[in-house]
């Protein structure tokens, strides 16, 4: 079957996709954060991030209860804080930035799906967190893009640049 | 820098009457504008505008890039002209999904990247499995956009309807699909839409369900108005509602909108034009289904999401 076909999430997602501790997929871990900027160097203060992620021991498993309600009145109350579901979703603040807040994963990297407005088709790209035989196999300049900085223990910074010489690596799957 | 603001617009030399730029690449078309109106100004870089006013606007070319460049919107025309040269450049392409260069759509010049996508084919990639959802994660309430709220809602009283496959026509079960829509006048409950029409105390327009066993999902929501955005000078956006869509795997995410069947809006829109392929953009657009009007109370519309990408379960029998 031919699929449907994309198109932009707009400016006026960030009443509808984004929820309370949509960064959190977990407390106690690590912290990985950065800015989304434009071909102009400008940060892009309406994208929205999501990650997709292993758990510590490499599982891709998931688990459900990301956007979690309560029962009474529907409001989102979180995840359990006891199953890993995997998943998070941060909108970007005014100044282009965002903050993850996560587990180490098993598999040495966190998967990103970026949605913005004058964005028509979303990208993906990845968190490595150590090195990774992929990275060898792209031009140094460019598999950096890739590869988050330790700022101190635990802390990690990843900025993804949409368009320019800074310009993040984005991936087919095919 | 400071901000300087152009307040000229050119035409383009192209198309209808055999222009000097009839030859030229119809993705190039729009940076000849941006750079004719840069001669003319003297400006060396040309960012987004806002054409009605200098604050920012979400409807179309925000001025919070600082140092941004602003220039007077084109009329619908040239966008027309614009949006004719790509779509007979490509004429008969099969293309499922909107390219990331869409000049018509302005808000992509900054916002694509220019180095193509690396491909990546691992059968242990992450992205071949991808986030679950489950009972804890919607209620019962969230697929009825007209209950939110203690009244009820102004509008055209509709249901929607469809089921989520893949690519293999196998129903895509279990799995979130999330809408958000602007109410029947046409706004969003959302500070940067400034559109002057009424805000609805009874209507958010939200919606969230699980699909069931065959894929299936439905929403009851009232009909969305048309709603005008800033990317050129009188842009229209047709009636729509967005879509985001799990598969099974992260790689068959989507993030859509529907339209509705013979708005007269659709030649005029530069995002759903982006789907150059008319097949493909006919995927985008809802069927009215008398079957599902029910008598006396709301008009039903049918519409079924086909998503892309491989997924684990495909690459094992790759094998
Ligand atoms: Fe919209």
């Amino acid at each position: 079957m031919n699929p449907t076909p994309s198109q932009t999430v707009g400016p006026f997602y960030g009443y509808a996709l984004p929820f309370p501790g949509g960064g959190n997929i977990a407390l106690g871990g690590i912290t990985v954060h950065g800015r989304v900027y434009d071909g102009a160097g400008d940060p892009v203060p309406d994208a929205l991030l999501e990650f997709w992620q292993a758990d510590p021991a490499g599982g891709l498993s998931g688990a459900p209860g990301t956007l979690r309600r309560d029962p009474v009145d529907g409001s989102i109350i979180g995840r359990n804080g006891v199953d890993f579901t995997g998943f998070g979703r941060v909108p970007t603040d005014a100044d282009g930035h965002w903050t993850l807040r996560t587990l180490d994963p098993g598999n040495g990297y966190i998967s990103v799906c970026v949605f913005a407005r004058g964005l028509l088709h979303h990208l993906y790209t990845r968190i490595y967190l150590r090195h990774d035989a992929f990275l060898d196999a792209l031009p140094p300049e460019r598999g950096r893009t890739l590869v988050a900085a330790e700022e101190r223990e635990g802390v990690y910074r990843f900025d993804i640049h949409l368009q320019g010489e800074k310009e993040t690596v984005f991936l087919d799957f095919g | 820098m400071k901000d300087v603001y152009i307040v000229d617009a050119v035409r383009t030399p192209f198309g209808r009457h055999g222009g000097a730029l009839s030859g030229v690449r119809p993705d190039d078309l729009a940076a000849h504008v941006v750079r004719a109106l840069v001669e003319r100004t003297g400006q060396d870089s040309v960012d987004e505008a806002s054409p009605l006013s200098a604050s920012a606007s979400a409807r179309g070319w925000p001025s919070y890039s600082k140092g941004s460049v602003m220039s007077t919107p084109l009329p619908q025309a040239d966008i027309d002209l614009e949006i004719a040269a790509i779509r007979a450049a490509r004429e008969g392409a099969q293309a499922h999904h909107p390219d990331r260069d869409y000049a018509p759509y302005r808000s992509t010049a900054l916002r694509h990247p220019k180095q193509p996508l690396v491909p990546l084919k691992d059968p242990e990639a992450a992205e071949l499995t991808g986030p679950v959802f489950g009972v804890t994660d919607v209620t019962a309430l969230d697929a009825d956009l007209t209950r939110q709220h203690l009244g009820e809602p102004m509008g055209e009283r509709i249901t929607v309807h469809g089921r989520v496959f893949d690519r293999h026509g196998r129903p895509v079960r279990g799995q979130l699909v999330e809408i958000w829509q602007a109410n029947a006048a046409g706004r969003y409950p959302h500070q940067r839409d400034d559109h002057p029409a009424p805000l609805d105390p009874n209507f958010t327009g939200v919606g969230r369900c699980l699909t069931d066993d065959d894929g299936g999902y439905a929403f009851t929501t009232i009909k969305p108005g048309a709603y005008p955005w800033r990317n050129h000078l009188n842009a229209w956006r047709p009636a729509h509602i967005h879509f985001s869509v799990f598969g099974t795997a992260f790689t068959q995410r989507l993030v859509t909108q529907m339209y509705f069947p013979g708005d007269p809006l659709f030649p005029y829109d530069p995002i759903l034009n982006s789907v150059t392929d008319e097949r493909a953009r006919q995927r985008l657009v809802a069927a009215y289904d008398h079957d599902l009007s029910k008598p006396e109370w709301s008009l039903g519309y049918r519409w079924d999401i086909v998503l892309d990408g491989p997924a684990a379960t495909w690459m094992e029998e790759g094998r």
